[in-house]
């Protein structure tokens, strides 16, 4: 399984503190991957530093993917895995918003991955990212108007007329 | 008259200068070529490509959501249909994740027995990649001779979990019943067979001269254009870069066995095509370690770990025990609440990292559950690997990325 | 020894073999249908392996398949099909000529299979008529085998102008298709 360097964490958390003191909050290590939230216009910074540092040398995004919580006041959020082969270190980084200002930076300026997977959490989750190249929809069809993976949303469809409620227990 | 050369090596120059049209062609999302139901709307001029345009999507079924309604043992099957041509490793990968999250150790046995599954599926996944590049080059017999031995996978799949492709294989914690005598005897003579007839199948394409000239320098990648699209596996490994997760981040005991880990130069097909052929080698050797380590241990009927919230107790005690008929009752009906907590835990799939995100609210069910494919990673790079290529190069170049629908849309 | 297929019913005389028109067509089309596999999914790659070495559709006389609906028999129809693909569906069933049949090969193609959820066409007959459901996750090869004989046993006993009836052409309208 992963496991920590426990050197290169604490270099990560001190240059962190050193660069973006107030905008990262709540470092802690889930199961062996450092995470931390990160304030939303500082995103595009924070790649460009880890990438470009020599030490930790972050040049791998792994994934990102939207997030939606409805009870908390910033329902929305982004967590992105970076991934340094030079440490073998993988992070984790997340951001939220509000619901009035569902807009995030893109990181399709340093990451060229990023392109389709930005393009499905619009699609799942509404997210808009400025300076995006091409924000379509991905996966669902395109004229439709609802966002799915929303927690308001349901599974199934609901302009079914065929199913029978009192033979499923539902 | 002395012809300029360099005003003819872009085409949209010549278009500008010439006055040229061009066409569009609409290649999918039903097509021979493209082994799954995506789209690409090619604009070409003449045999050439110009831009292509990507459409994904036709095959949504949305499984992200779909996880978040069902309990954790429930959401395995749904794995199998994701990348079908090698089902146990999303099996396999899944289980580790909730593993992980429950904090559950496995016995060894039982991670060994894990990686036999799993190599004979990265094997039935590059065997189904390697013959269609075949195929789609015209030599349609190496097809027919591999596809034999892929039954015979299938075979050993339905030996150990009852079914051939979509095989809901292992249970959180293990497997669900001991490898039979009869599925040890299949794997036997499987890797008896299998490397006869595959050195045929290399022999039949691999210093083909006509297959050499159609994959050298098709569809190519520089190694670090493709780590910034987030290629991994064969796709990384053939444009030199040897990332595989099996080494970087070991899971489930594989840092007991040797291995190579094969990698091409240039990144074209004929480096994929390799670099796929020499791992099936390389998963034959593993799979040899692991009979010979499993052979070795004193312990012959380990198949699952100590854990009983997880694991079904056996039916002799269900019938005698009430503690058992009550874990029993529990873990069918989907009752034992997970822990909270956020997991990403990503295993080596047949074309690349398949990665798990977990985060779970405490209840039942995930709270989100999110997959990271590679092949939609991998496939917005498509764009840039055929443009400039022939219309005939495009379709090996797509053949050689092995896309899979049912990854790409998820 | 060659297995021959079964004659059909008739009146055998010195030299000559009587029967109906249909039956003679019927047994001529049955045992050379040219099929169209539209493998979406997982079905897809279990009918890779019925057109194999060990399962063999080809001696049904299947041989040739066809990727142009144009030129093809039979519509086979193996995986989901999302809601995205169901006008692409249509379009490829509609460009086919007369007589065509469908067989949905896969619970996924009959009836939306294990994903009731809101991007999937919940079975393809709410876009064209079917004519064979092949039950399974994915159907064995076996059982994709007894769907194409069933299929057989459709065509063998099809009367010849059936394509051209009323009670045909109000089963298209119910789909849209004229």
């Amino acid at each position: 399984m992963f496991s920590v360097d426990n050197n290169v964490v604490e270099i990560l958390k001190v240059k962190l503190q050193e660069q973006f003191a107030s905008d990262v909050s709540s470092f802690e290590i889930l199961k062996d991957i450092p995470t931390f939230t990160i304030t939303k216009t500082k995103i595009i910074e924070l790649f460009r530093f880890l990438y470009d540092d020599d030490e930790l040398q972050f040049r791998f995004l792994t994934t990102l993917c939207g997030m939606h919580f409805p009870d908390s006041d910033q329902p929305f959020g982004m967590v992105y895995h970076l991934h340094s082969f030079k440490n073998n270190l993988r992070i984790r980084i997340k951001s939220f918003t509000s619901s009035e200002d569902l807009v995030f930076p893109t990181v399709t300026v340093i990451f060229k991955t990023a392109n389709w997977m930005e393009r499905e959490a619009y699609d799942f989750f509404g997210i808009k990212f400025s300076g995006h190249p091409n924000l379509k929809r991905i996966l669902n069809m395109e004229d439709i108007d609802f966002f799915p993976m929303r927690k308001d949303y349901p599974l199934e469809d609901q302009s079914r007329e065929d199913k029978n409620d009192k033979m499923f227990g539902r | 008259m002395e012809e300029d050369i360099s005003k003819y090596t872009d085409p949209a120059d010549i278009a500008h200068e010439e006055h040229k049209e061009f066409i569009t062609l609409n290649l999918g999302p039903t097509h021979p070529a493209t082994h799954g139901v995506f789209q690409n709307v090619l604009t070409m001029d003449g045999e050439f490509i110009e831009h292509t345009e990507q459409t994904i999507g036709y095959i949504h079924r949305a499984f992200e959501k779909i996880a978040e309604h069902r309990p954790f043992y429930q959401i395995t099957p749904l794995l199998d249909r994701m990348n079908y041509c090698s089902a146990p490793i999303n099996n396999m990968g899944w289980h580790m994740t909730v593993e992980k999250l429950l904090d559950i150790k496995l016995p060894k046995r039982v991670e060994y027995l894990r990686i036999i599954v799993m190599e004979l599926a990265r094997i039935s996944d590059h065997l189904v990649c390697n013959s269609v590049i075949g195929v789609d080059s015209g030599a349609l017999t190496g097809f027919v001779y591999l596809f034999e031995k892929r039954e015979e996978i299938y075979e050993i799949y339905e030996e150990i979990c009852g079914y051939r492709l979509t095989t809901n294989m292992g249970r959180v914690g293990g497997f669900e019943r001991n490898f039979s005598d009869l599925a040890w005897i299949k794997i036997k003579k499987f890797l008896k067979e299998y490397p006869i007839v595959l050195k045929e199948f290399e022999k039949l394409l691999l210093r083909n001269k006509i297959f050499m000239n159609r994959t050298i320098g098709v569809g190519s990648i520089a190694g670090e254009k493709a780590l910034n699209y987030g290629f991994t596996g064969p796709n990384l490994r053939a444009a030199g870069i040897d990332y595989d997760v099996r080494v970087m981040n070991p899971y489930s005991s594989y840092e007991d066995f040797s291995f190579d880990i094969p990698i091409g130069t240039q990144g074209d097909t004929y480096d994929r095509f390799t670099v796929r052929g020499e791992e099936m080698w390389q998963s034959l050797r593993i799979i040899q370690q692991a009979i010979e380590k499993i052979e070795k241990m004193d312990d012959k009927h380990t198949f699952h770990a100590d854990y009983s919230n997880v694991v079904l107790p056996k039916k002799e005690q269900v019938y005698n025990n009430m503690e058992a008929l009550i874990y029993h009752f529990k873990i069918v009906m989907g009752e034992i609440d997970a822990p909270k907590g956020e997991i990403y835990h990503c295993v080596e799939g047949g074309n690349g990292e398949l990665g798990f995100y977990l985060v779970s609210d405490g209840g039942r069910t995930p709270y989100r559950l999110h997959f990271r494919r590679p092949c939609f990673v991998y496939y917005q790079a498509i764009g840039e690997m055929i443009k400039g290529g022939m219309l005939s190069d495009a379709i090996l170049t797509m053949s050689s990325m092995n896309i899979i629908a049912g990854e790409l849309d998820a | 020894m060659v297995n021959y297929t079964k004659a059909p019913e008739g009146i055998i005389g010195h030299g000559y073999f009587a029967t109906t028109l249909q039956k003679a067509i019927g047994i001529a089309r049955k045992n050379s249908i040219w099929p169209l596999p539209f493998a979406t999914s997982c079905c897809g790659i279990e009918f890779m392996a019925t057109m194999g070495a060990h399962y063999d559709l080809a001696r049904f006389g299947s041989e040739r398949l066809s990727f142009s609906p144009r030129q093809s028999d039979l519509l086979m129809v193996m995986g989901t099909v999302a809601k995205k693909m169901g006008p692409v569906l249509k379009e490829v069933y509609m460009q086919m000529a007369e007589p065509r049949w469908v067989i949905a090969v896969g619970a996924c193609a009959a009836s939306g299979g294990i994903f009731d959820t809101y991007s999937v066409l919940q079975g393809i007959d709410r876009v064209i008529p079917v004519d064979v459901y092949v039950p399974g996750c994915p159907p064995t090869p076996e059982q994709i085998i007894d769907g194409i004989i069933k299929i057989q046993d459709l065509i063998a006993n099809e009367g010849l102008h059936y394509r051209n009836s009323v009670e045909y052409k109000k089963l298209l309208n119910s789909y849209g298709i004229d």
